[in-house]
């Protein structure tokens, strides 16, 4: 697999978010949340592999907001049904990007049983119209911003080098503050 | 929390419509369910046609607490509708988001298998014993709903979980018709 480097991947995004909520987890929250801190951010947590259903819920009662949710391989692998369930449910607003670096990378590093998961293939069968490989740059930041506004249900595959194995402030991206901020900003 | 024991099969009822009418009654716009074969023909497949009510068929569910979670940034009330063995699977997700969050997140067990009359402590099933102790280890509320006669409780006991932000459970005892 090509790989891209994740924090470039995030600071592309970065210029591209705006009004939507951006729900992420684990590895990616880590670096996006010391990137991007906004109200609008949803730092899934709780039980691995709920961030799509989080974003899910999300964007069902919240039609007229885009909802996008930073996934990671290990944590899509824990929740494989969401495909389906977010295909069935066809929510227009709902964009789900996995990070897919072939690793646990947030419980050590240690790899998938099998790195090399076709994800988009599961996406496709699942029932999702607009499924996306990045695996470079120039497409990645060619691209992404066309398939952040795309009618959704939308899922892309963006294949990236693991990150830093290095502790991450969870106790500050956790904090029920931070859910509340949320809360208020959606109501403003 | 209430758990009253039933010592022998009244031969009473529970009407799945007064329970569709109950949540209803309390706000609730969605409902999030894997199939249990408990509650399919009562509950699930009026609510499957019911034009007040979201169905939301998920593939786990564990996949149901994220969903409810998200959905209260909406404002939405949902239901979750599953099964005793769903419950158990879902264990880690209902600690981690409806507990330790202290989210309203209202949900419906139903006890497959148990002996109609019996109070799920002195089921033969093992499944059916564990579910009213593990839902007072993880300081749930939870209320037994076997008759109609306990179906009243169920629109106070939402409304009270939102006011609070606090879970709730109803363990559907016998199969509603």
């Amino acid at each position: 697999m090509t790989m891209m480097n994740r924090t470039k991947c995030l600071e592309i995004l970065k210029r591209h978010i705006a009004d939507e909520i951006v729900i992420s987890s684990y590895s990616t929250a880590s670096e996006w949340v010391e990137m991007s801190d906004r109200a609008l951010n949803y730092y899934s947590h709780g039980a691995m592999g709920l961030g799509s259903s989080h974003g899910l819920g999300m964007a069902l009662a919240l039609p007229h907001k885009r909802v996008v949710v930073f996934d990671g391989d290990g944590s899509l692998l824990m929740n494989l049904g969401t495909l389906v369930t977010i295909a069935a449910a066809a929510p227009k607003n709902l964009v789900h990007l996995c990070f897919h670096n072939g690793t646990y990378e947030a419980n050590g590093g240690h790899p998938l049983p099998k790195r090399d998961v076709d994800f988009c293939g599961m996406a496709r069968s699942a029932g999702i119209k607009q499924v996306h490989l990045l695996d470079n740059m120039a497409n990645f930041e060619q691209q992404i911003g066309g398939i952040l506004k795309q009618e959704g249900p939308v899922f892309a595959d963006i294949h990236v080098e693991t990150g830093p194995i290095t502790p991450r402030a969870y106790d500050d991206m956790y904090k029920p503050e931070r859910r509340q901020k949320l809360r208020e900003a959606l109501k403003a | 929390m209430n758990a009253p024991t039933k010592a022998a099969d009244t031969g009473g009822t529970l009407s799945g419509a007064k329970i569709i009418a109950a949540v209803k009654a309390a706000g609730v716009s969605h409902v999030l369910s894997v199939p249990d074969l408990h509650t399919a023909k009562g509950l699930l497949a009026p609510i499957a046609v019911d034009k007040e009510l979201q169905l939301v068929r998920v593939c786990k569910e564990d996949e149901t607490l994220g969903i409810a979670a998200g959905l209260l940034y909406g404002d939405k009330r949902s239901l979750i509708l599953i099964q005793y063995t769903g419950f158990l699977y879902a264990i880690n997700a209902i600690r981690g988001v409806a507990c330790e969050q202290k989210l309203p997140i209202v949900m419906m067990i139903g006890l497959l298998g148990k002996e109609p009359g019996v109070a799920p402590k002195d089921s033969k099933r093992f499944g059916s014993r564990l579910i009213q102790p593990m839902l007072d280890t993880l300081g749930i509320d939870h209320h037994y709903i076997d008759l109609d006669e306990d179906v009243r409780l169920i629109e106070p006991a939402i409304n009270k979980a939102h006011e609070t932000s606090r879970p709730v459970a109803f363990v559907i005892g016998r199969r509603p018709v």
